[in-house]
């Protein structure tokens, strides 16, 4: 589904993308993992097209996203940090973007799942770190997209939330969605990941399931497995 | 772009910071008129705050919208939307904002005064004009600075610095340096120098109607041809407008290759 | 003694008696006025009827008035000089001349006047002219209510409206003056009045003074010349009530004052002119109540100037107000008012508490570097005046109203 070919980026003399192959298949649950610094969220960032890369392809359902913006109605991204214009109301702000996608959007009951309805009114600016990543939630959910792209989902949820946030994963998963997640939670990982994608230096690492990765570093953890992938990049 | 211009508007036309510019203009438009009793002064006096004054505001809030919604801009740009249209949809939401507090915040108290009859409204129209005009400049060159710096203090200090060379220290050299080359003739060059920044450039789309009859005096025939006739007026204007697309050009030019 | 009288009574009864009027149109038995004239005799009058009478050059000698009616036009068809006096006690009324030729070497004019006493000249339309009346060696003459206009587009091409050279107790009112070198030029005239005349759209000047002492022009109105009215190496003239507009152009002004001495200047208007007053060489001339509005420089003095005297001046919204190329300073400004006064009147005396100083550094720069004006009203240029104000260093620091009137004072 997503082909990403000999992919370069640098930030300056920063490189961070050296030559990046990866392949997507279409449905299942991918976390992407790497240290810090790794390229996890530049990967994302040219897939969504707002990092342009030195060179490389891009491709998502077979073609070319570069430069091209209508694919984006096809997919969902959650950013990391939720931070939003804080004079407008969270209605307004659900509104807005159901206004700009002209998609089915099913908001109403996420707000009930993650109860939001008492928020609708209150400007953004207001709102606690915690309910401004519900409301990114909502936004990110309310539409029905092959692809989802989920940058640190879990930052600042409670966990009744966060609870809501995985069976929600999972079900999209069901319906055969494609969903990208980076995470440094790995009871994330090891609960929703079908396969891991390891970022170091750059480049794919790792590509596997959990069980490949803890044969391969001969680990049971799967949290000291990652630490095993990390740990080679200090030596 | 016409749905972010619009909640970029809304956005703005909600902030405090709106409210405050509005009720400056307002207040300013006030006590010129109603306490000075003098409108020929007060439209002086207007020339002299707007020239400084919209490029400032223009610029600060340009910049400062910029940093305080890349969080919200990232949002957009994962959205299906032209990339160059979530700018321009900004930019022009901020300076129709601005360019509506200055006109209203000024419009209202003259407009009370009873100027729609008098003859000077043609030369208090010209002054909103051209602080319009100031407005999209310097909304646009701030987002200029801001797309090419990431930090934003530095962003800040530069816009800052760019404010201060255009409004004051360019006018310091080009009047040094019109000293210096005193015995060279200057007209073609100070009537250059003068298009190259638009604050000067602004002053004198002004001057035209308020100090024509100094302006005439220069013996230089590039001068008379400018300032005797509706060239000058016609030219500025047009370079005016030249200024406001040629940052614009270089925002959707350097979009194209920004991270973000 | 007792047979002048004789004379004199003569003189009268034969006047009187044998005054007649001759009638001069295209059916008439007298033709021409060239015809008319030659058998008129001193006190006749001849009456143009309606018609185009193609002449020129008609010299007139005698004591008669030439009376135009209505539709009485005297076409010089471009070849030289119309109509010549050259006698005392003359009228002429309500003739309309038109074409006038044009000279490099003589002074050709609608109407010329030689060496003549006790005459008026009134109601004539001067159309197309070179000059358009020019009067020599002449005293005691009215000109009034005329029009003359010209179509000259250079100076040199051009002639006089109302020129009088070598002239005594003359009286000039009610005229129209356009599209001349000078609207009206007094060379060597003494004792004259000049008033309510409207002088606009001339090459040169709308009223021009030159070695003429003791006259008075008021409630004249000069507009759009390429100076208003230029007063040169004369003495004593008063000029008030006059309104000087819209001279614009790189040696424009509303008034200019060359080598004068002791006038009295009062009550006028200055109204958006490049320089409302140009003064060099000016000596004890009193500047009082006048308006200076929207100028582009209130006053410019050129130096040498001494014992001049500002009082009870409105200067208003003017790009500068006073434009000094020396340091030195024998002039007096005081209880002026000024709109761009910034202080303050505590004791509320109606005179603001801290003096003004009229003179800005950038008009000083200007003075230097005309292109320097571009910058009139930027901030950096307020800033710089600002530092001078405080303390000079360029501009005369001894030239200061030290009384500002806080309000307009005339209206």
């Amino acid at each position: 589904m997503i082909e990403f070919k000999n992919l370069h980026k640098r930030f300056g003399k920063l490189t961070v993308l050296d030559g990046l192959d990866l392949s997507i298949k279409e449905g299942g649950i991918f976390a992407i993992l790497g240290p810090n610094g790794s390229g996890k969220t530049t990967l994302i960032k040219c897939l969504l097209g707002m990092v342009i890369p030195n060179t490389g392809v891009i491709s998502f359902k077979n073609e070319n996203v570069l430069g091209k913006f209508e694919y984006r109605n096809n997919l969902n991204y959650l950013p990391q940090i939720a931070n939003f214009p804080p004079n407008l109301r969270v209605i307004e702000l659900i509104n807005m973007v159901k206004n700009l996608r002209p998609k089915k959007s099913k908001e109403q009951e996420l707000i009930e799942l993650f109860g939001l309805g008492h928020f609708l009114n209150k400007k953004l600016g207001n709102l606690s770190g915690g309910t401004k990543q519900k409301v990114n939630i909502v936004l990110t959910f309310m539409f029905d997209s092959e692809l989802i792209i989920l940058d640190e989902p879990t930052t600042g949820l409670d966990p009744i939330a966060l609870i809501h946030l995985k069976d929600l994963i999972q079900k999209e998963k069901e319906k055969g969605k494609t969903i990208l997640i980076t995470t440094h939670i790995m009871s994330v990982v090891d609960e929703l990941a079908d396969e891991i994608v390891f970022l170091l230096d750059g480049k794919i690492y790792f590509k596997g399931s959990i069980d490949a990765l803890k044969k391969q570093t001969e680990n049971d953890n799967l949290e000291h497995a990652i630490a095993n992938l990390i740990s080679k990049q200090y030596a | 772009m016409l749905k972010i211009l619009k909640y970029s508007f809304y956005d703005l036309m909600r902030s405090r910071w709106s409210y405050v510019y509005f009720l400056f203009y307002l207040l300013l438009g006030f006590v010129l008129l109603f306490l000075n009793n003098d409108v020929s002064k007060a439209v002086i006096t207007l020339m002299n705050i707007i020239i400084v004054l919209t490029p400032l505001i223009g610029t600060i809030f340009g910049v400062m919208y910029y940093y305080n919604s890349t969080e919200f801009t990232e949002l957009l740009l994962a959205q299906p939307i032209n990339r160059n249209k979530i700018f321009m949809g900004q930019y022009i939401g901020i300076s129709l904002s601005l360019t509506l507090s200055l006109v209203l915040g000024l419009g209202i108290p003259f407009m009370a005064y009873g100027l729609f009859k008098s003859s000077i409204i043609f030369d208090f129209s010209l002054l909103l004009v051209v602080g319009s005009f100031l407005n999209f400049i310097f909304v646009a060159l701030a987002y200029n600075i801001a797309l090419s710096t990431e930090n934003k203090i530095k962003g800040f200090g530069y816009a800052i610095l760019m404010w201060l060379f255009l409004a004051v220290i360019y006018d310091g050299i080009f009047l040094i340096s019109l000293v210096f080359f005193n015995e060279y003739p200057l007209d073609k060059f100070s009537l250059i120098a003068t298009m190259l920044n638009p604050i000067d450039l602004s002053r004198i789309l002004i001057l035209l109607k308020l100090d024509i009859s100094a302006l005439l005096g220069y013996t230089g025939a590039v001068f008379r041809k400018f300032f005797g006739t509706n060239i000058g007026m016609l030219f500025s204007m047009f370079v005016l407008v030249f200024w406001v697309i040629l940052p614009i050009l270089r925002m959707n030019f350097k979009l194209k290759k920004k991270d973000f | 003694m007792m047979k002048y009288k004789i004379l004199l009574f003569f003189f009268f009864t034969t006047f009187t008696i044998s005054a007649k009027q001759i009638e001069v149109c295209e059916t008439c038995t007298v033709k021409s006025i060239k015809e008319a004239i030659k058998i008129a005799e001193t006190g006749d009058e001849i009456v143009v009827k309606k018609g185009i009478y193609k002449e020129n050059n008609i010299i007139i000698n005698k004591s008669i008035s030439l009376i135009g009616e209505k539709g009485a036009v005297v076409d010089g068809e471009d070849t030289g000089g119309i109509i010549i006096f050259e006698a005392d006690n003359f009228t002429i009324r309500g003739l309309k001349i038109i074409n006038v030729g044009m000279s490099y070497t003589i002074d050709y004019a609608a109407i010329k006047v030689i060496k003549a006493k006790n005459f008026i000249i009134e109601d004539c339309i001067l159309e197309n002219v070179f000059f358009g009346l020019l009067i020599e060696k002449s005293k005691n003459g009215i000109i009034r209510n005329n029009r003359i206009s010209g179509n000259r587009k250079s100076e040199a091409s051009s002639g006089n409206g109302i020129h009088i050279w070598d002239g005594s107790e003359m009286e000039v009112y009610n005229n129209q003056l356009t599209g001349l070198r000078d609207g009206i030029y007094f060379e060597f005239v003494k004792q004259s009045v000049v008033f309510e005349n409207n002088s606009h759209n001339n090459i040169r000047y709308g009223l021009h003074f030159m070695f003429s002492n003791n006259n008075i022009y008021h409630h004249n109105e000069f507009k759009n010349n390429g100076a208003g009215v230029a007063v040169m190496f004369s003495k004593f003239i008063t000029m008030h009530h006059n309104t000087f507009k819209l001279n614009w152009g790189s040696a424009s002004y509303g008034l200019l004052l060359k080598e004068i001495y002791d006038a009295e200047i009062y009550n006028n208007l200055f109204e958006e002119n490049t320089i409302g007053i140009n003064g060099e060489g000016c000596t004890r001339i009193n500047y009082k109540n006048n308006t200076f509005l929207r100028n582009g420089w209130a006053i410019k003095i050129a130096g040498a100037c001494y014992a001049n005297i500002f009082e009870k001046n409105d200067f208003m919204h003017n790009s500068l107000d006073l434009s000094y190329n020396t340091k030195k300073n024998d002039n007096s400004f005081n209880n002026n008012y000024w709109s761009e006064y910034t202080g303050y009147d505590l004791d509320k005396n109606g005179i603001g508490d801290i003096p003004y100083r009229p003179v800005k550094l950038f008009s000083y720069i200007v003075n230097k570097t005309p292109e320097a004006l571009v910058l009139l009203r930027s901030l950096f240029v307020d800033i710089i005046n600002f530092s001078e104000k405080v303390s000079p260093v360029f501009t005369p620091d001894d030239l200061t109203d030290e009384n500002p009137i806080m309000k307009k004072i005339n209206d």
